[in-house]
């Protein structure tokens, strides 16, 4: 299943390739990209990688882009997609989920200019969708923190409970009963995806309570650095967060969308833009996990091998026999969990012990 | 030697001249910001302030991004006046547009044109029970509205977060944090075609001139004049100081819960978990900037909405960071307060030896 999503993926960067040099082609250096972040580009997580993806396209391509950061998922973001649709640029990626139906409205005053909205499910002939799979990169987290916890509790920062944060969860906690089945997981909501405070506070409380592995769904490096301060372990959150928590740090599940944006930047550069639904894991490069410190070999060896038959399609997070804390069989024995379950998960999996807020 | 010296009366002149003038020094300190940053102050100030007002599609966003501003800064400027301090705007902005939105959620599949009026009903009441929870407190328990209506906004923002993540949590929106789309019935219509300008900025006009014509020609509006100015005397004369704070409340309360709603049912058009970037908040400088006065209000909320969409174009065309718009909005209110100062001093120079005629 993951298959036809790979294969459209390659197929697309073939054809990128093969049609590079083709006749009538725009010069790289013709097209404008346009980015709509919605932290700052110094969260040092989310909106710092879509950036860094957005200097990737400079480097790489010579086109000129743009970005505005911090924009509000509200009325906001229509004018400001609005604005770079009007300032000539051809290509524009609006990387935040609260940005899809202003991105649609936008994309249908525009049809000339190609749209892409990050995380969304409302795609049109000028509009395609991107995600990466974190949940593949969670499920490492998780067989590394199963084995690294001495108190068997992790404490887990959660931004909203939406299904991408949810299968997240899911998916570390069966990594880590994978390899420690006594492991216990405390939540705490911060409700924001960007609040160093809230966030910091949130990893104290979770940390008075015993935990002794950090894993976060916010943004910033706030939680992990709490981490360093108490001596305890963690997981970074999109970027490589190393230089925040040296001693702290085990790996971090690496957002990089370096090569899917100079794909598509050049994709315009050459007329082959085409609206597609991209979800790429660790096999494509999307996710990354960042250098494994801070853990003994056996338990290194075991996280690049787990990550390996991922990337390889060997082994699925989300195979079954998979229930629901009801206890509804929901993937059967030898299946796995199909795209669209996984994109609307709004249920934790049997044996996590908290509610989900509703 | 540059001196203060007191006025007698408050300079007339000043109280209309300090805005102006604070407008023009934070260009002057701007544009110097501008070239320290090596971009040229003058393309960097026409980009901030001119570019995105030189269309028409400018001009009526600026509309629309002032709209909630100024409606909500009317209201609050009544209570300002009656040293009635509501800092929860944003909260009773929410209320409004849960109450309001609630309602097209609960007729989704209405075509019914009485839907708009009901919302705006609602929206106003959900405002002012929220603004009611304040002025309960303060004339119960003596409490300070300040604390207790901030409070009230966090209480607010997670209320509406739960029900978009749970009650009322788009069935056919794959589990996504965000209500149905409002019916067309439940959406402002827009008033210039081609644009976002909606129903709901032709009513922050109107909010406008009957804010002033309350403040000035109404009983009302002299009591609230009297109790911010002179407490004791307005007790003295019998006016009454809890009725003061109840009226300002429900009415900064109504006025904000309307304006929340014109956001849900105007340029969102359903319930998400953010539906303000801090609107309750910055409609406080925008109060201020006004001088309490809703005409200038009107300007002040223009003013404020230019500095977010300079903002973004100066990100877009110039690449110039988003902290350049807070910079902006601060250093124009650290001139605006600085230049208070005028109203009340008149500046003198030269020693006071050798002008020995003040005492």
């Amino acid at each position: 299943m993951n298959a036809s999503f790979m294969k459209r993926t390659i197929a697309a960067v073939a054809a990128v390739g093969a049609l590079a040099t083709g006749m009538g082609a725009a010069q790289a250096e013709d097209v404008k990209v346009g980015f709509v972040y919605v932290g700052p580009i110094g969260d040092h997580g989310w909106s710092y990688r879509h950036d860094i993806g957005r200097q990737a396209i400079e480097a790489e391509l010579g086109a000129e882009t743009s970005y505005v950061e911090s924009v509000p998922e509200g009325a906001d973001a229509e004018r400001v997609i609005r604005q770079m649709a009007q300032t000539g640029h051809n290509l524009i990626f609006t990387t935040s989920f609260g940005y899809m139906n202003p991105t649609e409205k936008v994309a249908k005053q525009f049809p000339n200019v190609k749209f892409e909205h990050a995380t969304g499910y409302k795609r049109a002939d000028n509009l395609s969708t991107y995600a990466a799979r974190f949940y593949e990169g969670r499920y490492v987290a998780g067989v590394i923190a199963g084995k690294m916890t001495k108190s068997n509790i992790v404490g887990y920062v959660g931004s909203f409970p939406i299904p991408e944060v949810v299968r997240g969860i899911n998916s570390f906690m069966m990594g880590a009963w994978s390899v420690n089945p006594d492991v216990k997981v405390k939540i705490v909501w911060a409700n924001t995806w960007y609040d160093p405070g809230k966030e910091g506070d949130a990893a104290k409380a979770l940390i008075d309570q015993g935990a002794d592995i950090m894993v976060q769904h916010t943004d910033s490096p706030a939680p992990l650095q709490v981490a360093e301060n108490r001596g305890v372990l963690g997981f970074g959150q999109a970027s490589d967060m190393i230089k925040f928590a040296p001693k702290a740090q085990l790996t971090a599940i690496v957002d990089n969308w370096d090569s899917y944006y100079v794909a598509r930047a050049k994709a315009v550069a050459d007329g082959t833009w085409e609206s597609m639904d991209t979800w790429g894991g660790i096999n494509t490069g999307m996710v990354e996990l960042a250098p494994y410190t801070n853990m003994p070999d056996d338990v290194k060896a075991l996280a690049e091998e787990t990550a390996a038959k991922i990337a390889s399609g060997e082994f699925h997070p989300f195979t079954g026999p998979i229930y629901d804390q009801a206890g509804e069989l929901r993937v059967k024995e030898g299946e796995v969990a199909d795209d669209g379950m996984l994109l609307g998960m709004d249920w934790y999996i049997k044996g996590i012990d908290a509610e989900l807020p509703k | 030697m540059v001196r203060l010296e007191p006025r007698r009366q408050h300079s007339q002149a000043m109280v209309y001249l300090s805005p102006v003038l604070a407008i023009f020094m934070t260009l002057v300190v701007g544009g110097i910001i501008f070239a320290f940053m090596g971009k040229n102050p003058f393309d960097a100030l026409y980009t901030f302030f001119i570019l995105p007002i030189n269309n028409s599609y400018g001009i009526s966003e600026l509309f629309v991004k002032a709209t909630p501003l100024v409606i909500i800064a009317v209201g609050l400027a009544m209570g300002f006046r009656a040293n009635v301090w509501n800092i929860g705007a944003e909260g009773q902005l929410t209320m409004g547009a849960i109450f309001g939105g609630g309602l097209a959620l609960y007729f989704h599949d209405s075509e019914s044109a009485l839907l708009l009026p009901a919302m705006f009903v609602l929206g106003a009441i959900g405002g002012a029970f929220w603004a009611s929870i304040p002025a309960l407190l303060r004339t119960k328990f003596n409490a300070n509205e300040i604390l207790t209506s901030l409070m009230l906004t966090y209480v607010a923002t997670l209320f509406l977060s739960f029900l978009v993540h749970g009650p009322w949590r788009n069935p056919e929106g794959f589990n996504f944090p965000e209500s149905r789309p409002f019916p067309d019935a439940g959406l402002l219509p827009i008033i210039y075609d081609g644009t976002r300008v909606h129903l709901g900025t032709a009513i922050a006009v109107f909010v406008v001139i009957a804010g002033w014509l309350l403040l000035s020609k109404s009983v009302i509006g002299f009591q609230l004049r009297v109790v911010g100015k002179a407490p004791q005397a307005a007790r003295h004369v019998g006016f009454r100081q809890k009725r003061m704070v109840w009226f300002t409340l429900l009415l900064g309360g109504a006025l904000a819960g309307l304006a929340g709603l014109f956001e849900v049912s105007g340029p969102i058009g359903q319930l998400q978990p953010q539906i303000s970037p801090g609107y309750g908040f910055t409609a406080i400088i925008v109060a201020f900037l006004g001088r309490l006065h809703p005409v200038g209000i009107l300007f002040g909320g223009l003013i404020m909405a230019l500095t977010y969409l300079g903002g973004e174009l100066a990100q877009i065309t110039l690449g110039l960071p988003n902290a350049v718009t807070g910079l902006f909005q601060g250093i124009l209110l650290f001139f605006l307060l600085a230049c208070d100062v005028l109203t009340k001093y008149r500046i003198r120079f030269g020693s006071i030896a050798a002008k020995g005629r003040t005492a």
